[in-house]
C-alpha cells in the first residue's frame, strides 16, 4: 500500500503538493531521515527567496501598452462569436422598426443596432450557470457604483420584485463606442430578463417603446437623453410589455 | 469576470514570472506584451475547461523559446549585463537579489522555467508539464537538476557554465 518514498515525494513535500494521504507517509519518513528533510527545507526556502526577490513585481503598476484595447472585436470568445453568426443570419435589417417613417437614417441605423446588441448579450449571458453576472445583486451598492462610473452616469437597476423578478447583478461588456452595462433578473421559475444600457444613445426626437424580434427573444427598447435601453427575455410579448413598462416607468427622463 | 478582464488580471503574475526568467524588465515587459498579442489572436482556439493561466504560461514559454533561437544568443550574462534592482530596500536585499538574479541567468533556461514556475508561481507539476509539452517525469528531472544546480550556484561552488543555446 505505501509506496517507497521518492525524490518527487520530496519535492512535492517542498511544493506543497502531496495530497493528504501521501502527505502523512512523507512527513512520517522525514522524521527519520532528517539530512533528506534539511535538503527539502533547502528546497522550499529557495522558493522563498524568489518570493521575496519578485513578489515586488505583482504590486507595480501594469504599463499601459500592456493592457488590451477593450472594444477589440478579438476578445470575442467562440462562444459568442457563435452567437453572433446566429442572429446575423436571421435578423434581416428591415425586420425592426417596420412601419415607422423614417426621418434620419443614421439615427435609425444606431437604434436599431441597439435590439440585435441587447439580444446577443442576452443570448450569450442568460444561459451561463456559473458566471451569470460579474458582480452579483449582493452587491448592489458596489454594482450601482461601478457600472455608474464606468458609463459616466448615474445608473441603477430598476426593481422588478413586484412581478417576481429578482437582480441576480451585472455586467461590463464592450459596446460599439464605449461600455455597456447589463443587469439581469430571474423569477422563481428560473427565466431570466436582461436589461441592457448604452451610454450615448442618439438623441432621438421622442422616447417611445419599440419592440423587435431577435430569433426569438423579444425586446423592447427606447431612449432617453443619457441612455438606450433594451429589456430582452422570452416569457412572451404582452408579458415583456409589462415588464418594459414597469422598467420605463423606474427611469425618469 | 468577463475573458478580457481574466486576461488583464493575470498580467501581474505574467509580469513576476518574466522578470525572473529574463532578468531584465524592459525584455519582461516585451514577453509579457507579446504573450497578451499571442493570446488574443489564439483566443478562439481556447477551450474554456482549460485554465487560463496555465495556458499563458505556455504561450510566453513558445515566445521565449523562438526569442532565444532567434537571437542566436549565448546563455551567459556578463556581470555588466546584470540588472539593477529597483527599489532596494536596503544594502542587503539588494545584494541578495542580485545573487539571485546572477544565479538563475546561469541556469540553463529549461531548468530555470521548470524552477520558476514551480516555486514562483507555484502551478502543480501537471500544469507545468501542459505548459512546457513535456512529459511531467521531465518537469520531476528538470526541478530536481535545477534545485541542485541553484543551490551551487547561490553557494559561489560552480563556476559560470557557458552554454550556446541553439544554433
Amino acid at each position: 500500500m505505501n509506496a517507497p518514498i521518492s525524490e518527487d515525494d520530496l519535492h512535492a513535500w517542498a511544493d506543497g503538493q502531496l495530497d493528504p494521504a501521501r502527505l502523512i507517509q512523507v512527513e512520517t519518513w522525514l522524521a527519520a531521515h532528517p539530512e533528506r528533510r534539511t535538503q527539502a527545507e533547502e528546497w522550499r526556502a529557495q522558493a522563498a527567496r524568489l518570493h521575496r526577490a519578485y513578489d515586488r513585481v505583482l504590486d507595480e503598476a501594469v504599463p499601459a501598452r500592456l493592457i488590451p484595447a477593450a472594444n477589440s472585436a478579438r476578445w470575442l470568445d467562440a462562444r459568442k462569436l457563435a452567437a453572433v453568426a446566429w442572429l446575423g443570419l436571421g435578423v434581416i435589417t428591415g425586420f425592426f422598426l417596420r412601419g415607422e417613417t423614417v426621418r434620419d437614417p443614421g439615427a435609425v441605423m444606431a437604434a436599431a443596432s441597439l435590439p440585435r446588441q441587447a439580444a446577443i448579450a442576452h443570448a450569450v449571458f442568460v444561459p451561463e450557470v456559473r458566471h451569470p453576472v460579474e458582480v452579483g445583486a449582493d452587491q448592489e451598492a458596489h454594482l450601482v457604483g461601478w457600472l455608474s462610473k464606468r458609463l459616466g452616469a448615474p445608473l441603477k437597476p430598476p426593481q422588478l420584485e413586484s412581478v417576481g423578478y429578482r437582480l441576480v447583478g451585472g455586467r461590463l461588456l464592450p459596446g460599439d463606442s464605449g461600455e455597456v452595462a447589463q443587469f439581469m433578473y430571474e423569477n422563481a421559475e428560473r427565466k431570466r430578463l436582461t436589461l441592457y444600457v448604452r451610454p450615448d444613445a442618439p438623441k432621438a426626437a421622442d422616447t417611445s417603446f419599440r419592440y423587435a424580434r431577435e430569433n426569438g427573444i423579444d425586446v423592447f427598447y427606447w431612449t432617453d437623453s443619457r441612455f438606450g435601453y433594451a429589456l430582452s427575455g422570452n416569457t412572451g410579448r404582452e408579458d415583456m410589455l409589462r415588464l418594459a413598462t414597469l422598467v420605463f416607468q423606474q427611469h425618469p427622463q | 469576470m468577463s475573458n478580457r478582464d481574466a486576461i488583464i488580471a493575470e498580467i501581474p503574475r505574467l509580469r513576476r514570472y518574466a522578470r525572473a526568467l529574463t532578468g531584465r524588465a524592459d525584455a519582461a515587459d516585451d514577453l509579457v506584451q507579446e504573450t497578451l498579442q499571442r493570446a488574443l489572436e489564439k483566443w478562439r482556439l481556447w477551450q474554456r475547461q482549460r485554465d487560463l493561466r496555465p495556458w499563458l504560461f505556455s504561450i510566453m514559454h513558445n515566445l521565449h523559446v523562438d526569442g532565444r533561437r532567434r537571437d542566436h544568443r549565448i546563455d551567459f550574462c556578463a556581470d555588466d549585463d546584470l540588472p539593477v534592482p529597483v527599489q532596494r530596500a536596503s544594502q542587503q536585499d539588494a545584494l541578495e537579489l542580485r545573487d539571485l538574479e546572477r544565479a538563475l541567468a546561469l541556469l540553463p533556461p529549461d531548468q530555470r522555467e521548470v524552477l520558476l514556475l514551480v516555486g514562483l508561481e507555484e502551478l502543480s507539476y501537471a500544469e507545468v508539464a501542459r505548459a512546457l509539452k513535456i512529459p511531467q517525469g521531465t518537469v520531476m528531472s528538470r526541478l530536481s537538476r535545477g534545485r541542485v544546480r541553484l543551490r551551487a550556484l547561490l553557494a559561489g561552488e560552480t563556476a559560470p557554465i557557458l552554454k550556446v543555446v541553439s544554433t
